[in-house]
Protein backbone atom coordinates (compact mmCIF):
# COMPACT_ATOMS: atom_id res chain seq x y z
CA UNK A 1 0.00 0.00 0.00
CA UNK A 2 1.30 3.47 -0.91
CA UNK A 3 1.86 5.82 2.06
CA UNK A 4 1.01 3.05 4.49
CA UNK A 5 2.70 2.96 7.87
CA UNK A 6 5.34 0.30 8.27
CA UNK A 7 6.96 -1.85 10.91
CA UNK A 8 10.13 -3.87 11.03
CA UNK A 9 11.27 -6.41 13.56
CA UNK A 10 14.47 -8.30 14.29
CA UNK A 11 13.52 -11.80 15.43
CA UNK A 12 16.28 -13.48 17.43
CA UNK A 13 14.54 -16.15 19.50
CA UNK A 14 13.16 -19.48 18.39
CA UNK A 15 11.44 -21.05 21.39
CA UNK A 16 7.70 -21.73 21.48
CA UNK A 17 7.01 -18.87 23.91
CA UNK A 18 9.17 -16.29 22.16
CA UNK A 19 7.79 -17.20 18.75
CA UNK A 20 4.52 -15.49 19.71
CA UNK A 21 5.40 -11.78 19.97
CA UNK A 22 6.79 -11.40 16.43
CA UNK A 23 4.03 -13.35 14.71
CA UNK A 24 1.21 -11.78 16.75
CA UNK A 25 2.50 -8.27 16.12
CA UNK A 26 3.28 -8.93 12.45
CA UNK A 27 -0.16 -10.36 11.63
CA UNK A 28 -1.99 -7.70 13.64
CA UNK A 29 -0.02 -4.84 12.11
CA UNK A 30 -0.63 -6.24 8.62
CA UNK A 31 -4.35 -6.47 9.39
CA UNK A 32 -4.25 -2.79 10.39
CA UNK A 33 -2.78 -1.87 7.03
CA UNK A 34 0.93 -1.66 7.88
CA UNK A 35 3.69 -2.98 5.66
CA UNK A 36 5.62 -5.43 7.81
CA UNK A 37 9.15 -6.79 7.49
CA UNK A 38 10.59 -9.49 9.74
CA UNK A 39 14.33 -10.08 9.82
CA UNK A 40 15.12 -13.50 11.31
CA UNK A 41 18.58 -14.00 12.74
CA UNK A 42 20.33 -16.47 15.04
CA UNK A 43 17.80 -18.68 16.88
CA UNK A 44 14.95 -16.83 15.21
CA UNK A 45 15.80 -18.70 12.02
CA UNK A 46 14.27 -21.89 13.41
CA UNK A 47 10.87 -20.17 13.09
CA UNK A 48 11.30 -20.27 9.31
CA UNK A 49 11.81 -24.02 8.99
CA UNK A 50 9.15 -25.76 6.92
CA UNK A 51 8.52 -28.18 9.76
CA UNK A 52 8.26 -26.44 13.10
CA UNK A 53 9.14 -28.31 16.27
CA UNK A 54 9.19 -25.51 18.83
CA UNK A 55 9.93 -26.14 22.47
CA UNK A 56 9.91 -24.22 25.69
CA UNK A 57 12.31 -24.65 28.59
CA UNK A 58 11.92 -23.71 32.23
CA UNK A 59 15.71 -23.45 32.62
CA UNK A 60 16.91 -19.97 33.43
CA UNK A 61 13.32 -18.78 33.15
CA UNK A 62 12.66 -17.73 36.73
CA UNK A 63 9.46 -15.88 35.86
CA UNK A 64 7.83 -18.88 34.20
CA UNK A 65 4.92 -20.10 36.28
CA UNK A 66 2.38 -22.55 34.93
CA UNK A 67 -1.19 -22.62 36.21
CA UNK A 68 -1.74 -26.00 37.85
CA UNK A 69 -4.43 -27.17 40.25
CA UNK A 70 -5.54 -23.62 40.94
CA UNK A 71 -2.02 -22.42 41.71
CA UNK A 72 0.98 -21.21 39.81
CA UNK A 73 3.92 -23.57 39.89
CA UNK A 74 7.47 -22.55 39.04
CA UNK A 75 10.11 -25.16 38.32
CA UNK A 76 13.45 -25.06 40.17
CA UNK A 77 16.36 -25.22 37.69
CA UNK A 78 17.63 -28.44 39.23
CA UNK A 79 14.32 -30.16 38.47
CA UNK A 80 13.95 -28.49 35.08
CA UNK A 81 17.34 -29.85 34.04
CA UNK A 82 16.18 -33.45 34.39
CA UNK A 83 15.58 -35.48 31.22
CA UNK A 84 12.09 -35.11 29.83
CA UNK A 85 11.31 -31.87 31.64
CA UNK A 86 11.49 -29.70 28.51
CA UNK A 87 9.15 -32.08 26.70
CA UNK A 88 6.77 -31.94 29.65
CA UNK A 89 6.83 -28.14 29.85
CA UNK A 90 6.32 -27.94 26.07
CA UNK A 91 3.37 -30.33 26.25
CA UNK A 92 1.79 -28.33 29.05
CA UNK A 93 2.24 -25.07 27.18
CA UNK A 94 0.71 -26.52 24.00
CA UNK A 95 -2.27 -27.81 25.98
CA UNK A 96 -2.83 -24.37 27.52
CA UNK A 97 -2.53 -22.73 24.09
CA UNK A 98 -5.23 -25.01 22.70
CA UNK A 99 -7.46 -24.71 25.75
CA UNK A 100 -7.35 -20.90 25.81
CA UNK A 101 -8.12 -20.43 22.11
CA UNK A 102 -4.65 -19.06 21.37
CA UNK A 103 -3.50 -19.53 17.78
CA UNK A 104 -0.70 -21.98 17.03
CA UNK A 105 2.54 -20.58 15.63
CA UNK A 106 1.92 -22.56 12.43
CA UNK A 107 -1.43 -20.79 12.07
CA UNK A 108 -0.02 -17.31 12.75
CA UNK A 109 2.90 -17.88 10.42
CA UNK A 110 0.55 -18.93 7.63
CA UNK A 111 -1.53 -15.80 8.22
CA UNK A 112 1.62 -13.69 8.08
CA UNK A 113 2.47 -15.24 4.71
CA UNK A 114 -1.08 -14.66 3.44
CA UNK A 115 -0.83 -11.03 4.55
CA UNK A 116 2.37 -10.69 2.53
CA UNK A 117 4.58 -9.99 5.52
CA UNK A 118 8.10 -9.70 4.12
CA UNK A 119 10.33 -12.33 5.73
CA UNK A 120 14.09 -12.05 5.47
CA UNK A 121 16.41 -14.81 6.65
CA UNK A 122 19.86 -13.73 7.80
CA UNK A 123 22.28 -15.23 5.28
CA UNK A 124 25.17 -15.15 7.74
CA UNK A 125 23.26 -17.22 10.31
CA UNK A 126 22.18 -19.63 7.56
CA UNK A 127 25.88 -20.23 6.87
CA UNK A 128 26.89 -20.23 10.54
CA UNK A 129 24.37 -22.90 11.59
CA UNK A 130 24.49 -24.73 8.25
CA UNK A 131 20.81 -24.37 7.41
CA UNK A 132 19.79 -25.15 3.84
CA UNK A 133 17.19 -23.12 1.95
CA UNK A 134 15.38 -26.42 1.20
CA UNK A 135 14.58 -26.77 4.92
CA UNK A 136 13.11 -23.29 5.06
CA UNK A 137 9.81 -21.83 3.90
CA UNK A 138 9.44 -20.96 0.25
CA UNK A 139 9.35 -17.30 -0.68
CA UNK A 140 11.91 -16.07 1.84
CA UNK A 141 14.51 -13.46 1.05
CA UNK A 142 18.10 -14.09 2.07
CA UNK A 143 20.02 -10.97 3.00
CA UNK A 144 22.11 -9.25 5.65
CA UNK A 145 22.39 -6.31 7.99
CA UNK A 146 22.46 -3.63 5.29
CA UNK A 147 19.11 -4.81 3.94
CA UNK A 148 17.63 -4.63 7.42
CA UNK A 149 19.06 -1.17 8.11
CA UNK A 150 17.78 0.23 4.82
CA UNK A 151 14.33 -1.12 5.64
CA UNK A 152 14.47 0.13 9.23
CA UNK A 153 15.27 3.69 8.19
CA UNK A 154 11.96 3.75 6.31
CA UNK A 155 9.87 2.08 9.03
CA UNK A 156 7.64 3.85 11.54
CA UNK A 157 8.13 1.09 14.12
CA UNK A 158 11.31 -0.93 14.66
CA UNK A 159 11.38 -3.71 17.25
CA UNK A 160 13.98 -6.18 18.48
CA UNK A 161 12.63 -9.41 19.89
CA UNK B 1 -28.02 -2.21 5.11
CA UNK B 2 -26.93 -5.80 5.43
CA UNK B 3 -25.18 -7.18 8.47
CA UNK B 4 -22.49 -9.86 8.26
CA UNK B 5 -22.03 -11.78 11.50
CA UNK B 6 -18.64 -13.12 12.56
CA UNK B 7 -18.44 -15.47 15.54
CA UNK B 8 -14.99 -15.51 17.18
CA UNK B 9 -16.15 -16.67 20.60
CA UNK B 10 -13.48 -18.66 22.44
CA UNK B 11 -10.63 -17.25 20.35
CA UNK B 12 -7.85 -15.26 21.92
CA UNK B 13 -5.66 -12.34 20.81
CA UNK B 14 -4.91 -11.67 17.98
CA UNK B 15 -7.36 -14.06 16.27
CA UNK B 16 -10.55 -11.96 16.72
CA UNK B 17 -8.88 -9.01 14.95
CA UNK B 18 -7.32 -11.18 12.23
CA UNK B 19 -10.63 -12.93 11.50
CA UNK B 20 -12.44 -9.58 11.48
CA UNK B 21 -9.93 -8.16 9.03
CA UNK B 22 -10.50 -11.14 6.73
CA UNK B 23 -14.28 -10.91 7.04
CA UNK B 24 -14.54 -7.17 6.45
CA UNK B 25 -12.91 -7.59 3.03
CA UNK B 26 -16.14 -9.16 1.75
CA UNK B 27 -18.40 -6.55 3.38
CA UNK B 28 -19.76 -3.82 1.11
CA UNK B 29 -18.87 -0.22 1.84
CA UNK B 30 -21.39 1.19 4.32
CA UNK B 31 -22.53 -2.26 5.44
CA UNK B 32 -21.99 -3.62 8.94
CA UNK B 33 -19.78 -6.38 10.25
CA UNK B 34 -21.01 -7.67 13.58
CA UNK B 35 -18.33 -9.47 15.59
CA UNK B 36 -19.09 -11.63 18.62
CA UNK B 37 -16.11 -12.31 20.88
CA UNK B 38 -15.38 -13.53 24.39
CA UNK B 39 -11.86 -12.05 24.70
CA UNK B 40 -12.11 -9.15 27.20
CA UNK B 41 -9.06 -7.54 25.56
CA UNK B 42 -10.98 -7.26 22.30
CA UNK B 43 -12.80 -4.11 23.49
CA UNK B 44 -9.69 -1.94 23.44
CA UNK B 45 -8.36 -3.81 20.43
CA UNK B 46 -11.42 -3.31 18.23
CA UNK B 47 -11.42 0.40 19.14
CA UNK B 48 -7.78 0.67 18.05
CA UNK B 49 -8.31 -1.50 14.97
CA UNK B 50 -11.20 0.66 13.78
CA UNK B 51 -9.32 3.92 14.41
CA UNK B 52 -6.30 2.66 12.50
CA UNK B 53 -8.20 1.17 9.56
CA UNK B 54 -10.70 4.02 9.22
CA UNK B 55 -13.79 1.91 9.90
CA UNK B 56 -16.50 3.00 12.35
CA UNK B 57 -17.04 1.14 15.58
CA UNK B 58 -20.68 2.19 15.70
CA UNK B 59 -21.48 0.41 18.96
CA UNK B 60 -20.45 -2.41 21.21
CA UNK B 61 -21.97 -4.13 24.23
CA UNK B 62 -21.27 -6.95 26.63
CA UNK B 63 -23.81 -9.56 27.62
CA UNK B 64 -22.96 -12.58 29.79
CA UNK B 65 -19.32 -12.50 28.75
CA UNK B 66 -20.00 -12.07 25.05
CA UNK B 67 -18.82 -8.84 23.47
CA UNK B 68 -20.69 -7.73 20.36
CA UNK B 69 -19.12 -5.14 18.09
CA UNK B 70 -20.90 -3.39 15.23
CA UNK B 71 -18.38 -2.15 12.72
CA UNK B 72 -19.44 -0.06 9.74
CA UNK B 73 -17.11 -0.48 6.81
CA UNK B 74 -15.86 2.73 5.27
CA UNK B 75 -14.29 3.06 1.85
Amino acid sequence: MENAKSMSMIVTKGTLDWAYPPFILATTAASMGLNVTLFFTFYGLTLLKKKLDLKVTTLGNAAMEMPMMGMHIAMPNLVGAMPGMDAMATGMMKNLIKKKGVASIEELREMAQEAEVRMIACQMTMDLFEYKPEEMLDGLEYAGAATYIENATKSDINLFI
Amino acid sequence: MSVTVLDVKGLNCPLPILRAKKAIKDVASGATLQVMATDPGSVKDFEAFCRQTGNDLVSWNENAGVYTFNIKKNG
